[in-house]
């Protein structure tokens, strides 16, 4: 039986490890590599120029490497449900492949284009290879649901074998047997499209610092072990000015893309580190930023609300304010704040920003200044950040509002003090907001704060040429920090003074307890992850009403349930409970445990 | 099945029992009103299966078809206990025949024969314990079923707490209280509400349509009052004078206000004083953080007269030496809460001092006073801090602080609880927090952002505190490899101190 393949590039952009083309390959007679592409729907989608750019130098250099395996890449026009149709028919199409895609949205997508192959007689393969681990086995490791703290996630992922072998890249060999004849007008029909064709007029094509494309991935990766070998060191680095440059060995847009295989990073790490260490298996944190982005994709697999706070089970209700005027003094870089400004300013330029940078201008939005909600910011960097996954995108900004996964919230940036900590002398501000370039490092993240003869022999006066700072960071942030107490001691229903308290605490048994420890072993039941094992430090004699009983909106109920298992008191202490939204509860458990907190917490009252 | 009712209302007495409130009477608790639900699915299941199961046999012991609708409002101040309250039921059985026709509500279920009891007249004071547990809408839902649950909707108990949630769509991602509904209250229920909040979103709109409320609340009187901007201050962009005659419209009409929460509000001294005047014997607790139109005078006024206030939340620039006295004085009750927010204007601004002997007499009159302080200000603001001692329980930095200001923390206060520390600079802050677990015993909390600790001395610090520290929150980041300790193995050291798991707290490198 004839065999007529073709594989459909949507991720993974690239011809080492990809399972799914050597599926397509496997015994096949021909074989076709498709990229499906809308122009249409190119310019009005909030996907940034960058970002396209990226996608079509990547596809370029598929192109380029598919010409030298004597074949193309056919980029078609169009929409996949319109596309498929006509290419089975046109081409005698017998087997579909493509690499899985773990997001709620691409899952949705690939099971109708698998639906619809099958009425075509068109048999569908489909492997794993963006994401290092089975999404999957580690959610049923987790009791069937997605681990919510990261510790929780490494501990599964400790247990789990080591993520599968990369495979080689594609050989002309393989390729010859089932070749295509490649039709003279390929390029009228199939070629990759400029900026142009997408809608991007005038588009100067030095700005790109990220240059797309696997050949360049696998030259940085080469770098990028190079250095970490020259430095010898597997430690976080320290932050300098010098990180929050785009770095000739970044990765993370590669791995965006596909055009890295995770597992080929993976690989190649944990082989330099033993070269290197001589020593046992490597830590976990030697893939920190691979595990990362695993634990965001394992989160969001199953939520297709994983990208808003409504119905999203995981997000807690925070009430974000609406400000469109301040959002976009944010996103075009018009804060008034030097250090949020040159960072928004670096996103736009060249689409790729630190990470400590992200936390920066994420916080001053959300929990930290604005109080704008995540979902604003996420849409802003989904559309101007390379590396800007759905899922990882979406994780990140719950994580760094606070609103989800449980993080202590205490903590807020200073959009002064966090720059002039990271880079002391502010050339990072003078590259990227030259019109500060004459103040004088005292004043660079601060200019509101220098003397008018200052501002004046820089060149730059605060209020005309430079926006002066549009919030107070200092209101702002006492503000914020006491609305971030109010939302969380509602989640928590804990009403003491303690600030680091009214966090929940969500124990996910991260390891075995220690052997001398009374207090946090012995959760006993399989599903109990959630060990309540705070005792209270203070108990505040409290006379203000705690209004919660009518509430008009939906809003407040959905967070206000809480639901823990409780281990048995160990002491006679009061023992305070920890609350934790219903969704991520197993059904059994919560019933008893709400009455027993109320018993206890009314003992107080008037 | 009667079996089945009959044990779910055990339960729910017992329930009662257990909480020793009473079965209908909720005034004289508020936290079982506002804090304690039962399990919203078991709630849904007993409304269930009151409405569909059907009771066969009346001679059943325990709850049988039940009393009549309007029977149960005067139980309101008494408190039977479940064993009364059944025989009270059984009562009622008999009576059945006595019952206004009125009250054998039809609608309720078309299918029902005349032999079957009718679950509208379950007993009110049933009915009003599951519509407490109840969110507002559940019990709008359930109003309709029937006239006797629609009078029960409407029974005083139910509205006594109220959250008026004021958003506009265009500021907000929250819903808002129905103005219908608003209405509606402000019509049959105004006078039942006695503890009542406004959360209102960033838009003057909704900061007005509260101050149009409150301005209503005449026939009332409230015993707690919270106004809550959930997002920028709106209550700020009033003009002042249309706010402070709502609120004064409370303070008049309200002879018995306990609590009253007007942070970030243009409350001033005038209005303070008409508080004082009319509520100055039942006044336990006013936050008012961030009023600027409220003088250091203003607040000692209150502080002179109401005598019962236990908690007290206010910017630094209204503590003086002479509230603190005022505070102490022999007439007024132990304070329990104090909450101080310094927050710095513009860069250098000069703090006044408070004189250490203020403190004494502060802590002399309430030995176990908590005092809390949040500061907000640039690091060459702390001159006049700390340089001597100071009774804070619950710190928190939330701006970069010195090394030094963190030295003469670890030397000043001894009753320090809680420690967050956000920033920084760039110097370990290794011998600070030695000297901090050093002298601090009462350390439980702490947490640390931006800093840098060496691990050796955090080991030694955490070793110090042990398992008295209950919360622990430091960055990764903040712990600095040293010849001793490997970030890898730190978790394991302090753990063992603390006699539990303990890991830093980590952001994605992403």
């Amino acid at each position: 039986m004839v065999v007529n393949s073709v594989h459909w590039f949507r991720k993974g952009l690239r011809l080492h490890d990809n399972p799914a083309l050597q599926e397509a390959l496997n015994g096949a007679d021909t074989v076709r590599c498709v990229y499906i592409l809308d122009p249409w729907f190119a310019g009005s989608a909030n996907v940034g120029v960058n970002r396209w750019r990226f996608l079509l130098e990547s596809l370029e250099d598929l192109d380029t490497s598919l010409r030298k395996l004597n074949s193309r890449l056919f980029v078609v026009r169009g929409q996949p449900t319109d596309v498929f149709p006509r290419l089975f028919k046109e081409w005698h199409i017998t087997r579909l492949t493509f690499e899985y895609d773990s997001e709620p949205y691409g899952k949705e997508r690939d099971g109708a284009i698998i639906k619809m192959a099958q009425e075509f007689g068109v048999e569908t393969m489909v492997q794993n290879s963006h994401t290092l681990f089975n999404l999957d086995k580690i959610i049923e490791m987790n009791n069937n649901r997605p681990p919510l703290t990261f510790k929780r996630f490494q501990a599964i992922v400790s247990r789990l074998e080591l993520p599968k072998k990369p495979l080689p890249t594609i050989t002309p060999e393989q390729m010859d047997s089932c070749r295509i004849k490649i039709a003279d007008n390929h390029d009228e029909h199939y070629s990759v499209p400029s900026l142009e064709e997408l809608g991007f007029k005038n588009v100067s094509q030095a700005d790109a610092v990220w240059k797309g494309g696997e050949t360049e991935a696998l030259e940085r990766l080469n770098k990028h072990l190079d250095r970490k070998a020259w430095v010898a060191n597997f430690e976080r680095p320290r932050i300098n000015m010098m990180s929050l440059l785009a770095s000739p060995t970044g990765l993370s847009p590669y791995l965006r893309f596909g055009c890295l295989s995770c597992r080929v990073f993976y690989y190649n790490l944990r082989e330099l580190y033993l070269q290197l260490r001589k020593r046992c298996s490597p830590p976990l944190s030697l893939y920190g930023q691979l595990l990362w982005r695993e634990f965001f994709y394992t989160a969001a697999t199953n939520n297709p609300n994983f990208d808003r706070m409504e119905s999203n089970p995981i997000c807690v209700q925070i009430p974000w304010d609406h400000n469109p005027e301040a959002l976009a003094k944010w996103a075009e870089g018009r804060t008034g704040f030097p250090w949020i400004d040159a960072i928004m300013t670096q996103l736009r330029q060249e689409g790729w920003i630190h990470h400590l940078a992200r936390h920066a201008v994420a916080c001053f939005l959300t929990r930290g200044d604005l109080w704008i909600s995540w979902e604003c910011g996420m849409k802003v960097f989904e559309e101007l950040l390379l590396d800007a996954d759905w899922s990882v995108n979406a994780g990140s900004w719950m994580w760094l509002s606070c609103s989800a996964f449980f993080q202590q919230f205490f903590h807020c940036y200073c959009p002064v003090g966090f720059g002039r900590r990271t880079d002391p002398s502010g050339d990072y501000i003078r590259r990227y907001i030259p019109k500060l370039k004459d103040y004088p490092n005292r004043y660079i993240y601060e200019p509101w704060n220098a003397p008018e003869s200052v501002q004046k022999a820089a060149n730059c006066v605060v209020g005309v040429d430079y926006p002066k700072p549009m919030i107070n960071h200092a209101e702002s942030s006492r503000l914020n920090i006491e609305r971030m107490k109010q939302v969380y001691q509602q989640l928590s229903h804990y009403r003491g003074l303690s600030l680091l308290a009214s966090v929940p605490t969500i124990q996910e048994e991260v390891e075995p307890s220690l052997s001398d420890d009374s207090q946090a072993s012995g959760s006993s039941t399989t599903g109990a992850m959630l060990k309540c094992q705070r005792t209270t430090t203070t108990t505040m004699v409290t006379t203000e009403a705690t209004p919660t009983v009518v509430t008009s909106s939906a809003a407040t109920t959905a967070i206000a349930a809480p639901a823990t298992v409780m281990r048995p008191a160990v002491s006679a202490q009061p023992q305070r409970k920890r609350g934790w939204p219903t969704e991520l509860q197993s059904t059994q458990g919560c019933s008893q445990s709400k009455v027993q907190h109320i018993s206890k917490s009314s003992t107080s009252q008037e | 099945m009667p079996y089945f009712l009959e044990t779910q209302h055990n339960a729910i007495f017992s329930e009662l029992g257990a909480r020793s409130c009473g079965l209908v009477d909720v005034k004289s608790d508020r936290l079982f009103h506002c804090d304690c639900k039962l399990n919203k699915p078991e709630l849904y299941f007993v409304l269930f299966r009151m409405k569909r199961t059907k009771l066969c046999d009346e001679e059943q012991e325990g709850v049988g078809g039940g009393g009549g609708g309007g029977g149960g409002g005067d139980g309101g101040c008494t408190s039977p206990g479940p064993l009364e309250q059944r025989k009270r039921l059984r009562g009622r059985d008999l009576d059945k025949d006595t019952q206004p026709k009125q009250d054998q509500h039809q609608e309720l279920d078309p299918e029902q024969d005349e032999s079957t009891p009718n679950w509208g007249l379950l007993p009110q004071e049933i009915l009003l314990q599951i519509f407490q547990y109840l969110p507002l809408l559940d019990r709008a839902f359930a109003s309709q079923v029937c006239r006797s649950w629609n009078q029960t909707f409407h029974m005083p108990e139910l509205w006594r707490c109220f959250e008026f949630e004021l958003n506009q769509p265009a500021s907000s991602y929250l819903k808002a209280t129905h103005p219908d509904l608003i209405k509606q209250i402000i019509k049959r229920h105004s006078n039942h509400l006695q503890f009542v909040s406004f959360k209102v979103d960033s838009s003057t709109e909704s900061a007005e349509a509260a101050c149009d409320i409150l301005s209503q609340l005449v026939n009332c009187s409230l015993k707690t009052l919270g106004l809550i901007s959930t997002a920028r201050p709106s209550f700020m962009e009033l003009p002042k004078s249309h706010f402070i005659s709502a609120l004064t419209v409370v303070f008049v009409n309200s002879k018995s206000l306990s609590s009253l929460k007007i942070d970030d509000t243009p409350v001033d001294d005038p209005s303070l004083k008409v508080l004082v005047a009319n509520n100055s014997d039942t006044l336990k607790l006013l936050k008012m953080s961030s009023c600027p139109h409220v003088s250091p005078a203003g607040i000692l006024c209150v502080a002179d007269q109401c005598h019962g206030l236990r908690e007290l939340a206010l910017n630094y620039h209204l503590l003086s030496d002479e509230l603190l006295l005022a505070l102490s004085s022999e007439k007024h009750v132990h304070l329990e809460h104090l909450r101080i927010d310094v927050v710095s204007e513009n860069p250098g601004q000069q703090f006044h001092t408070i004189k250490k002997s203020s403190w004494d007499a502060m802590v002399r009159h309430s030995p176990k006073f908590n005092l809390v302080m949040y500061f907000f200000l640039y690091e060459d603001e702390f001159g006049p801090f700390f340089r001597d001692e100071i009774p804070v329980t619950h710190l928190y930095f939330g701006r970069s602080v010195s090394k030094d200001v963190l030295g003469r923390v670890g030397l000043h206060c001894p009753r320090l609880v809680e420690l967050v520390v956000c920033a920084n600079g760039l110097r370990p802050l290794d011998e600070e927090l030695i000297r901090i677990a050093d002298r601090c015993k009462n350390l439980t909390a702490i947490g640390l952002g931006e800093c840098e600790v060496s691990c050796s001395a955090f080991v030694e610090f955490v070793k110090m505190c042990g398992r008295r520290l209950s919360q622990l929150s430091i960055m990764e980041e903040v712990l600095v490899p040293d010849h001793k300790y490997e970030l890898d193995d730190i978790h394991w050291e302090v753990s063992k101190h603390l006699g539990r798991v303990w890991f830093p707290d980590m952001m994605p490198t992403w």
